[in-house]
């Protein structure tokens, strides 16, 4: 038996495994990469321009992904419609699936087929056969696009960014509020959760996307636009510290407060959770990108430099930010709510919820990133019809 | 009769809805018993448990309760001091099949029967995403098999570690406080079980139930009086070192 001590007997074996530590990090990523995408459209950083829209496929490609662990996870995946059909009102989850739809439907996708609505039409206009019928069919039969109408497109797509960003913050908010509103949990059980998921998400989706774009610029063999990227890696910096910070005041609350969970879960970090929360969290994802962070905004470095240091920095954030999911998920379920013993998690392989299905799920919304950025292109310099010099039809300023 | 096609559309949820309640079936119907006029819990006399498992077994045969899991089970407490690190608690297999004497300079020792506190304001009916599991209206906290998704959120936020996921239904299970046996006029298999009478089922609506005799004359405590579930698995003689 893997217990450690006593527990309860039903608490042997682990509710929540892998799937659902993807779940929050997915969800985090969306939430961050929007935010990114929001600081160009509604703060005007146009420094950060060239990221724009890959930050809002990102989010869109990891948004259709992230309910997929929790429908693997389910007892009964038949019944998750139900969710919808019969919600339970004082049940966080079965809110969260408005907050999902809501996200999904009225923010994300209206904005980006607002902004993309232009290059829609033209990509329409321009091309032949099933591509031509898949571009018609974007454009949901709205072709005109004169100098008023993308006016109109990007006075509406202001308004929904704007109400993209508090939707944002509540998508993975109340990700943290479904884990902090467990009161029988002294591990989950924070009114800090839903902030710390907030800023975490950021930092990881700041990062995804950073390295997003460098990866891809790279690959397309262009210039890495470095006053972009500098000016990301400020925002992840400052960013992380207030994620940082938070982390920190929840563990130092705890520690002085000392309830009576507090032996428990100290026994516990500097047991089980050793690696994963202290090595890999604290130290590898969380106190070295921040150090090379701040060496880069303080220290004059050259381009190649700053560059590499970004590659690791976003690497380490998001290993990191991973480990912090990992931690919550998991180690809220390691100890006993006894507080008298504990227990080992035991991942599976080729099993429904086991690592090969995490690992395709997280590689997932990278192929369907790839689709998407092969539908509508997101580089400023790619050569679409958009940049290209074409010119809206004659007869379209109706 | 002509309907149109704007009457269909309208008809056509309403059969959808209509439908799903025939589906549904109709609850177990127990012609002499009225909801309103109970409100169930049970009384646990730590004084009078003897450890033997007389109570984990009847459970598992009246309910058919998986291997391995458990919708009650006996914990044995041995405190040899104050303070965690003199408390130590085992349940081997629920404690089901009894405990092996201890020896006897090892510090006072007790048995604790857990299960189902039916909670009143119960944290895992809280956070059901579908409502499956509901508090009855005489008290008792139920799951419809038929309905639950088999998310375990309610598992997670249950304080005492009462629930399960049935490895064969895949939905989350637990006591029902043998509601179809009490909803007869007949006790739980638990505290029919019991010889030593440390299980007693408490109509707490009844004024001529002795537990309200009971209450009145111990000191009764629940288990994690701040977690304020309204827990009504009532303890005589709980020792501070339970959890």
């Amino acid at each position: 038996m893997p217990v450690d001590g006593f527990m309860y007997p039903n608490e042997v074996e682990l509710q929540w495994g892998v799937l659902i530590v993807l779940y929050p990090f997915l969800t985090g990523l969306v939430a961050g990469a929007f935010i990114l995408a929001s600081l160009e459209r509604v703060f005007r950083v146009d420094a950060v321009k060239p990221t724009y829209r890959l930050a809002l496929l990102t989010a869109l490609a990891f948004l259709l992904v992230a309910p997929l662990p929790l429908q693997l996870h389910l007892g009964h995946p038949e019944r998750s419609l139900e969710m919808y059909l019969t919600p339970h009102r004082t049940s966080a989850m079965a809110m969260f699936g408005f907050v999902y739809l809501w996200y999904l439907m009225a923010v994300l996708v209206v904005e980006i087929w607002l902004d993309y609505r232009k290059d829609i039409v033209l990509m329409m206009r321009s091309s032949k056969g099933l591509k031509k019928n898949l571009y018609r069919v974007m454009a949901l039969g709205s072709d005109n696009i004169s100098e008023r109408a993308l006016g109109i497109d990007n006075r509406v797509g202001w308004i929904v960014t704007v109400i993209g960003i508090p939707s944002a913050f509540l998508l993975h908010g109340y990700v943290g509020f479904i884990f902090g509103s467990v009161k029988a949990n002294p591990w989950w059980s924070t009114p800090l959760m839903p902030v710390v998921f907030i800023f975490s998400a950021m930092v990881s989706g700041i990062a995804t996307v950073m390295l997003l774009y460098m990866f891809t610029t790279k690959y397309r063999g262009r210039e890495i636009d470095m006053r972009c990227v500098d000016t990301i890696a400020r925002y992840l910096f400052y960013t992380f510290l207030i994620d940082f910070s938070l982390e920190m005041l929840d563990l130092i609350h705890r520690i002085y407060e000392a309830d009576e969970s507090f032996r428990s879960l100290d026994f516990m970090v500097h047991t089980k959770l050793w690696l994963s929360q202290v090595v890999i969290q604290i130290g590898v994802g969380t106190t070295i990108p921040l150090i090379l962070l701040f060496m880069v905004q303080v220290f004059p470095m050259n381009a190649i430099v700053r560059k590499r240091i970004y590659a690791l920095t976003g690497s380490l954030t998001i290993i990191g930010i991973f480990a912090m999911r990992w931690n919550v998920v998991i180690g809220g379920q390691l100890f006993s709510k006894s507080f008298l013993g504990y227990t080992i998690y035991k991942m599976g392989y080729v099993t429904r919820e086991g690592l090969f299905a995490a690992i395709f799920l997280t590689l997932l919304p990278l192929a369907i990133l790839w689709v998407l950025v092969k539908v509508l292109p997101p580089w400023p310099d790619s050569g679409s019809p958009l940049t290209s010099g074409i010119s809206p039809a004659v007869g379209d300023d109706k | 009769m002509k309907i149109t096609r704007r009457q269909l559309l309208i008809l056509l949820p309403a059969a959808a809805v209509a439908w799903k309640y025939v589906r549904a079936g109709t609850p177990q119907e127990s012609p002499n018993y009225n909801t309103s006029e109970h409100w169930w819990g049970m009384l646990l006399d730590i004084t009078k448990c003897i450890g033997c498992g007389s109570c984990v077994h009847a459970c598992q045969l009246e309910n058919h309760v998986p291997d391995g899991y458990f919708r009650t089970w006996v914990e044995r407490y041995v405190v040899r001091d104050w303070g965690f690190e003199h408390v130590s608690v085992d349940s081997p297999d629920g404690g089901k099949n009894g405990y092996p004497p201890l020896p006897w300079d090892q510090g006072k020792s007790f048995f604790v029967p857990k299960m189902c506190n039916q909670c009143a304001d119960s944290p895992c009916t809280q956070v059901c995403p579908v409502g499956a599991t509901f508090v009855s209206p005489d008290g008792v906290v139920l799951v419809d098999p038929k309905y639950c998704l088999g998310c375990r959120y309610c598992v997670q936020a249950c304080p005492y570690g009462c629930r399960f996921i049935n490895p064969e239904t895949r939905t989350a299970e637990k006591c029902t406080l043998c509601y179809h046996r009490i909803t007869k006029g007949l006790t739980t298999a638990c505290c029919e079980a019991c010889p030593t009478g440390a299980r007693q089922l408490a109509d707490l609506k009844d004024p001529n139930d002795p537990v309200h005799e009971f209450l009145k004359t111990h000191s009764v405590q629940v288990l994690k009086p701040h977690l304020a579930t309204g827990s009504k698995a009532f303890y005589n003689g709980l020792d501070g070192s339970v959890r």
